[in-house]
């Protein structure tokens, strides 16, 4: 804030001292050089005739001058009578500024709409007809209907459809009103709610109670597109539940290893990311593709460094291989600790992952959840595809089964156990990448989702694949359910419960594997 | 005599108890008997720390009675020992009294602060001292049996088992954590004055609360080691063997293994009410995943299934915790993760297990040479 | 967790076997993902009958003494002991209480106890918790574990680990630890797997002399064995009764000669 304002001191100063050339010098047209003498009778109604005269013309070209007027940046110069825009508000004496009032200003407004309507270009148009929405007058409807016969653009002509019904809403005739009000029944513009909150207390019971009714049905489309926006947060905290518990349910459910440095590797692959961006500050916004496979590598490479030289020596050992992995999660939190830094580090968001994607007024859809969704569901079906389709994937499939019989087939278990284990990790790496994009890149970032991750996996049932991106979704979606009445930390705090009795009813998951070989 | 009847079979206990009863005495009498300035005085500040070091020995043999004998890797246990030391805090909260910063007597302090016009019902009765020690084993054992009863009866083991007991004291961790929840939120409960009259810092009082450390040390290992003779043990044991097999030799598996896992509780709660007022704070903290599982190292470090190893793992980790956080802090995390793997890897049966092994040899060689 | 009525069964007596059979199974059926291990299986162990039940690989053998003993629940179908005890009512240790005992394929014994441990671990009696924290051996329990030892010949080794013993000596192990539990009716799955011909004998002689007391199944692949023990054969084939009679009469059986013997 305090920045601003000497930034505007500083302009002003400069403006002070050189007392720059706010003119625009340029060849006007002939309606303009006609409205002139009118403006300079200095009388609101002469103005007013003015405007008239100029609206009437339908020229593009006069709608910068109107609006200029309707901004308080219209003058004419005293000696000559041109109409000239000021650009900074800073002018020389031989200037006069235009003065307004109120209702002229309202008047403006209509009738720079009305030009604006006119525009070729159908941005222009759209961007018109959503101004005047409010402020439609008897005289502009019929020209408006004039226009929205012509009109090709279906959203200008449904934002035209919606001014003129709007002013109907102002119609004497009762039957205009209630038709008026019927076509504005689910319309999620806010201008309408307030216009329809009026007209309840219409003296006509009819038209009250239709607005009622209008209402009602806004409310409850209002409310419809609420739920979809907490399914839509719902899914997206699934995405990343699901997104950090894919690697897990490769190593923890095909391979039957549980490894509690998995966040350890989520949070390399964030830091991955963060190094990335060191290195190409001018690039942000390709980072992230060249982060994803760089943390893949990263969080890949440590995996198999991880298999290789701890957790081969423990198959068969699952409380073993907890404690010792855990170790390790120790250990890779207080390396990034003493390397880079104990503290948060910031990681950018390019600006295609900043914005939203409007819906309609009440629903939008930030960009960087809808990126995390698509990159999970991508991520996943690039997984399901490894493990189904490839090489690998059968060979991991096939020792998972039946280690000693896919050796005897000539699998090189060993080698299968690393890459499976690799790929885990590098998923967890690639997962990182996806969370460094939406919350804080720390050393603890990994066990912010470790638990998490194994109540996922666990929940959808060890060793299923589909059970996994199932389960993160909808633990996801019942958190942002749970939210609005029981607060963040509690609905995280009831999903918990819910999962460790439901792990006591079915404790192989929701989809469990089936068959003699599930069973001890 | 019966202490010497349990402990037969048990050098390393009988050691590990002889050691502690010279500690017991040797360390009142060098802290208050020996004048200050003297080089044979203790200063207080380390009769507390090892009173610290003596809960968590309690701790660590109330854990590998669940991990070593019943096969049960509790990765929760410091939930237990937190909602004993919170339950020995509510007393000690309401001992404080009107000498509370606000001064109110009926309320705590963070109470006042959070504008709460009266006690929530479940802090009733904290004011006195055996409803808080009830409640000491109670809210443990509480906890453990129900959590127990429905895990064992759909016989959730192994890892599901290690990594929902996890959870539960996440869980836990988050609720502590809220204000809402009347327990002080992320401050927990501090500032304590006294316990049954007594004032908290005063030498008398750190030694009594040591001295105490030191006989629930023993007496919880005594018991743990009674239960492990009995053939209640020995069904145990069998458990953790062959699960399967000792339900079709018609035990009825889930009963023992409840039953076991609330007594462990139970005595991780006495731990914490032990713990509380010696360092002065309970805060949700000790809820975190960390500190449980780190108790299980502490344990794996010592040995497991031996019960003294456990004693051993405990005192040995948190006394290098001390020296290393104090020397170079940094360091010790590595260390500690360290200890993990090598541990894992190269020492399965911990210390104890390594003290037996040159037992074995030396015995072999003296049998050799003869 | 109700404590009904069939669990005091053990200590007071006989199962109800008043119309000879003690084992009635009806109609059983158990399907893994699809595939049918038990298919519509009926059969009736007589109470005092040593019965030998064989087949192929996949027989369903195993899941028939795992649905007895409380392991795997049928998809349909009846399981009785004696006229009162459901058996698919009853949880693993309830229906060993009742009077069922079992021994593995793959022998399964305490194995860091010792022998002796092992034997009172396995005896018939109390099993509640509260009462095993201060139970002590009765000298009529001593006597029981030593005369157990005796019959199956590890009296020199009572002290030893369970772990430590031969793979001949966990079979015979786990067959006293089924003797000290006094069970009505024993299952037994392939006791001689892995004993040498002499122990085979040594076991066929126990077997028989248990039954007419006891009743006892017995599961086994080795014919020579079966045919030194059996007076009943039942041959198992994909999960149900392809045929039952004294060993000649099964193996002059055209259908049977076609799915197993046909060797």
């Amino acid at each position: 804030m305090l920045k601003t304002t000497d930034f505007t001191r500083l302009l002003l100063l400069s403006v002070l001292l050189w007392l720059c050339p706010p003119l625009q010098a340029e060849q006007q047209s002939a309606t303009l050089t006609q409205a002139a003498p009118l403006f300079q009778e200095a009388s609101f109604d002469k103005t007013r005739e003015a405007v008239d005269l100029l609206a009437a013309s339908g020229d593009p070209e006069v709608v910068p001058y109107l609006q200029a007027l309707l901004d308080g940046k219209l003058y004419q110069d005293k000696a000559q009578g041109t109409l000239v825009i000021a650009k900074d508000g800073n002018t020389g004496d031989e200037l006069r500024k235009i003065p307004t009032n109120n209702s002229l200003r309202k008047y403006l407004r209509g009738a720079v709409g009305q030009l604006s309507l006119s525009h070729p270009d159908a941005a222009v148009r759209l961007k018109s007809a959503n101004g005047l929405l409010e402020t439609v007058t008897p005289e502009m409807a019929t020209q408006l209907r004039g226009l929205l016969e012509k009109e090709t653009d279906s959203a200008v002509k449904e934002a035209l459809s919606l001014g003129l019904a709007m002013a109907d809403l102002n119609a004497a005739d009762k039957a205009v009103r209630l038709t008026a009000i019927e076509s504005l029944a689910g319309n999620l513009h806010p201008g309408v709610r307030n216009r329809l909150t009026t007209m309840t207390t219409d003296s006509d019971a009819e038209v009250a109670k239709a607005a009622q009714e209008a209402l009602r049905s806004i409310e409850d489309t209002a409310a419809l597109y609420g739920h979809v926006e907490t399914l839509f947060f719902g899914l997206s905290l699934g995405s990343v539940l699901v997104l950090a518990a894919i690697g897990l349910a490769i190593t923890f459910g095909v391979m039957g290893v549980i490894n509690m440095a998995h966040g350890e590797l989520i949070m390399l692959g964030a830091y991955t990311t963060y190094i990335v961006q060191q290195l190409m500050p001018n690039f942000i916004d390709y980072s992230l593709f060249v982060a994803v496979p760089a943390a893949f590598i990263v969080s890949g490479a440590m995996g198999i460094l991880i298999e290789r030289t701890v957790i081969r020596h423990l198959y068969g050992r699952p409380l073993e291989t907890l404690l010792a992995t855990f170790g390790i999660s120790l250990i890779l939190q207080q390396l990034v600790r003493t390397v880079i830094s104990p503290q948060n580090v910031p990681v950018s968001n390019p600006s295609w992952m900043s914005g939203s994607l409007e819906i309609n007024s009440v629903l939008s859809l930030t960009y960087n959840r809808l990126y995390i969704v698509l990159f999970c569901l991508m991520v996943f079906a690039l997984l399901y595809f490894v493990l189904r389709k490839t090489n690998l994937g059968l060979q991991v499939r096939a020792v998972s089964q039946n280690r000693a019989m896919a050796r005897a087939m000539g699998v090189r278990s060993a080698r299968v156990d690393a890459l499976t284990f690799g790929l885990g990790s590098g998923i967890a790496g690639v997962a990182g990448v996806a969370l460094s994009q939406l919350t804080n890149v720390g050393p603890n970032l990994g066990q912010a989702y470790i638990i998490d991750s194994f109540m996922v996996v666990v929940f959808g049932g060890v060793g299923n694949l589909w059970g996994t991106l199932v389960a993160g979704l909808s633990l996801g979606v019942v958190n942002k359910v749970l939210e609005p009445w029981a607060g963040a930390v509690l609905a995280k705090i009831l999903v918990l419960v819910f999962i460790i009795l439901f792990i006591q009813k079915r404790p192989r998951g929701l989809f469990p594997q089936k068959g003699r070989a599930a069973g001890d | 005599m019966f202490i010497t009847r349990i402990l037969q079979n048990d050098r390393g206990g009988q050691i590990m108890l002889a050691v502690l009863a010279l500690v017991l005495v040797l360390v009142p009498v060098l802290n208050l008997l020996v004048p200050e300035g003297s080089f044979l005085h203790m200063p207080t500040y380390l009769v507390t720390l090892l009173g610290k070091y003596l809960t968590y020995a309690l701790l660590a043999v109330a854990v590998d009675l669940v991990w070593g004998y019943l096969g049960i890797l509790s990765l929760g246990h410091g939930a237990f020992f937190a909602l004993g030391g919170y339950a020995m805090g509510m007393y000690l909260m309401r001992q404080i009294g009107d000498r509370g910063v606000y001064g109110n007597a009926n309320l705590p302090d963070f109470m006042v602060f959070l504008n709460w016009k009266e006690l929530p019902w479940f802090w009733q009765g904290f004011d006195m001292f055996w409803f808080a020690m009830l409640m000491v084993l109670l809210v443990p054992g509480l906890l453990a049996f129900v959590f127990g009863w429905l895990a064992f009866r759909s016989r959730v083991t192994g890892v599901y088992l290690s990594i929902i007991t996890q959870a539960l004291t996440y869980a836990l961790l988050l609720a502590f954590f809220r204000n809402e929840m009347g327990f002080g939120g992320n401050n927990g409960l501090t500032d304590f004055k006294d316990i049954l009259g007594f004032s908290l810092q005063a030498d008398g009082t750190r030694v009594t609360l040591f001295a105490l450390s030191g006989l629930a040390l023993a007496g919880g290992y005594l018991l743990c080691r009674y239960i492990i003779n009995s053939k209640l043990g020995r069904i145990v044991v069998a458990i953790r063997d062959a699960e399967s097999r000792t339900r079709f030799v018609g035990y009825r598996v889930e009963h023992y293994k409840v039953w076991v896992f609330t007594v462990s509780a139970m005595l991780a709660g006495i731990a914490g009410a032990l713990y509380v007022p010696q360092v002065g704070i309970i805060n949700p903290g000790e809820f975190s995943p960390l500190n449980s599982i780190e108790i299980v190292i502490w344990v794996a470090i010592g040995g497991r299934a031996t019960l003294y190893g456990a004693v051993l793992g405990a005192i040995l980790v948190n006394y290098a915790k001390t020296v290393f956080t104090g020397l170079m802090p940094e360091s010790w995390i590595f260390m500690l993760g360290a200890l993990f793997v090598l541990v894992t890897l190269y020492l399965p049966q911990g210390l104890a297990g390594l003290v037996q092994q040159f037992q074995a040899k030396g015995w072999l060689q003296r049998r050799a040479a003869a | 967790m109700s404590e009904g009525a069939h669990l005091r069964q053990p200590e007071t007596g006989q199962p109800d076997a008043s119309h000879k059979a003690i084992l009635y199974l009806e109609g059983l059926n158990v399907s893994f993902d699809g595939f049918k291990a038990i298919n519509d299986l009926t059969l009736y162990i007589d109470s005092g009958e040593l019965r030998c039940i064989i087949g192929p690989n996949g027989a369903g053998k195993t899941t028939m003494m795992d649905i007895i003993t409380g392991k795997t629940r049928p998809n349909s179908g009846q399981a009785w002991f004696g006229q009162t005890v459901d058996l698919l009512k009853l949880s693993e240790p309830e229906i060993a209480n009742a009077g069922i005992g079992r021994k593995f394929q793959k022998p399964t014994v305490f194995e860091s106890h010792s022998v002796a441990e092992n034997l009172e671990l396995a005896m018939h009696g109390n099993k509640s918790v509260w009462y095993s924290l201060r139970a002590r051996l009765s000298g009529e329990q001593q006597a029981l574990i030593d005369e157990t030892l005796q019959t199956i010949g590890l009296t020199e080794n009572y002290h030893q680990q369970a772990g430590a013993l031969s793979h001949g000596q966990k079979q015979w192990l786990e067959i006293g630890m089924l003797l000290v539990q006094k069970p009505h009716l024993l299952l037994v799955d392939e006791p001689v797997a892995g004993m040498t011909h002499q122990e085979m004998e040594r076991t066929a002689e126990l077997l028989t002399s248990l039954a007419g007391k006891h009743s006892v199944v017995v599961v086994e692949h080795d014919m020579d064995f079966v045919r030194s023990i059996a007076n009943k054969v039942t041959v198992l084939h994909q999960g149900s009764v392809l045929a039952e009679g004294t060993m000649d009469e099964v193996q002059n059986d055209q259908r049977v000669i076609e799915v197993y013997l046909g060797e």
